[in-house]
């Protein structure tokens, strides 16, 4: 009885309107973007705000706290930027020239 | 607890289709890290429907089932008596439904699951209004408020869901508020270790809804709890406790940021700073007075 609950038969999917998890469920959001957030790692205390506020979950919690936004699917709405209390995020347009920009190009796409 | 204990588990994914800096999703990540994988979603028509993104794809890494809006809480029912019968009786069965699914149409399966005790979480993200249809007036909507359908601002004070719950008698009633996520997580904990029918209420401040810019989400409903627009507090078994900023300004603590202050950003509110308003103003303000001194009652007789 286990084991087949654990093979699931698959054969139906196509027949059933069962939606699977998949990232990006709307497409890449990242292209609804007006504004995107650039960090500055230098300026960074690994408080964890901008994760945990972030209402798409695009800012990744890697290993050590260290945080990185994901462009791919960030929409660009600026929580991150108002509530860090470093102010080590800021927004800029697409193509805008900015200070550090060198330091911080590494992460941009 | 800190915002570093919180778990890096991720239930709703990247890409989902909810608006720019909203709230609904920013309160199921932290709901669904408490709750964790072994979790099963009834979500019946709002926001939430739409964030779940398009066929054949779903932006929640849990099972969710859609349900029409007056029948989320009974669905649940099922779910969790269908769970039973299998021999589980460990998956956490979360009703995730707006004020619109909680406040008006509903309730009266809310209320009927309540009153039956069956054990899953009722959680309702109340962001004051049906945002989903474009923005309507609902049973939340606090008065003074403008939507679609009041245009000159809402002629009648909210309800209040929460006292409504505290009044079934349930095991566990909560209000939380996006702004405080390690309040919200502390409480979905609570709320999944209790066995029986919980019901946490979130405040969602949404900015199109609302009109603010949708970078202040955050800020807005932090404004909300420290003019005290919103309380935060739990009910456990007919014990109150107000946590957070809440705490301090029931105990007198702590004084009200003044309301305007809350309300300068929202557009729906715009039109109370015309002249003509004062009035207006002068009676949320008093609604407040009398809403405080109520938690302050009803605190000292839920002890």
């Amino acid at each position: 009885m286990i084991s087949k609950v654990e093979k699931r038969d698959r054969s139906m999917d196509k027949r059933t309107t069962i939606s699977r998890p998949t990232e990006g469920a709307a497409g890449k959001t990242g292209s609804w973007r007006d504004q995107k957030p650039v960090l500055d790692q230098k300026k960074c205390k690994k408080c964890l705000r901008c994760w945990i506020f972030c209402p798409e979950g695009a800012i990744v919690r890697k290993e050590g706290d260290a945080v990185e936004i994901d462009y791919e699917y960030c929409k660009g709405c600026g929580v991150c930027m108002k509530e860090c209390p470093f102010k080590a995020i800021i927004m800029v347009r697409e193509g805008e020239v900015y200070e550090n920009q060198e330091e911080c190009a590494k992460e941009e796409p | 607890m800190a915002i570093k204990d919180l778990p890096k588990d991720e239930y709703l994914l990247k890409g989902n289709a909810a608006c720019p800096g909203c709230p609904a999703s920013q309160a199921l990540r932290v709901v669904l890290k408490a709750l964790g994988q072994n979790t099963t979603m009834v979500v019946p028509a709002c926001c939430t429907a739409v964030i779940q993104g398009i066929y054949p794809k779903s932006a929640f890494n849990v099972p969710l089932m859609n349900i029409a809006f007056e029948a989320a809480a009974a669905c649940a029912s099922g779910i969790k008596a269908g769970y039973k019968a299998q021999g589980n009786d460990d998956t956490n069965v979360l009703v995730w439904a707006g004020d619109g699914g909680s406040y008006d149409i509903g309730f009266q399966a809310l209320s009927g699951a309540a009153e039956r005790g069956t054990d899953m979480i009722f959680i309702c993200y109340n962001n004051q209004m049906y945002s989903n249809t474009g923005v309507q007036r609902s049973g939340a909507t606090p008065y003074g408020a403008s939507t679609t359908t009041t245009w000159t601002g809402k002629l009648e004070h909210n309800k209040d869901l929460s006292e409504i719950m505290i009044a079934h008698h349930i095991p566990y009633v909560a209000s939380a508020c996006v702004s405080y996520p390690e309040d919200l997580y502390a409480k979905v904990q609570k709320a999944k270790s209790i066995r029986g029918f919980k019901f946490i209420e979130i405040l969602a401040p949404c900015p199109p809804g609302w009109r603010f810019p949708m970078e202040s989400m955050v800020e807005q409903g932090r404004l909300a709890v420290e003019s005290g627009m919103w309380a935060l507090y739990e009910v456990e078994n007919d014990k109150m406790t107000f946590t957070g900023p809440s705490k301090g300004i029931l105990e007198g603590l702590r004084q009200r940021k003044p309301v305007v202050e809350y309300m300068k950003a929202q557009g729906r509110f715009s039109h109370l700073f015309k002249p003509g308003n004062e009035g207006k103003m002068k009676i949320i303000e008093q609604h407040l007075d009398v809403v405080w001194d109520r938690y302050r009652k009803q605190s000292s007789c839920l002890k």
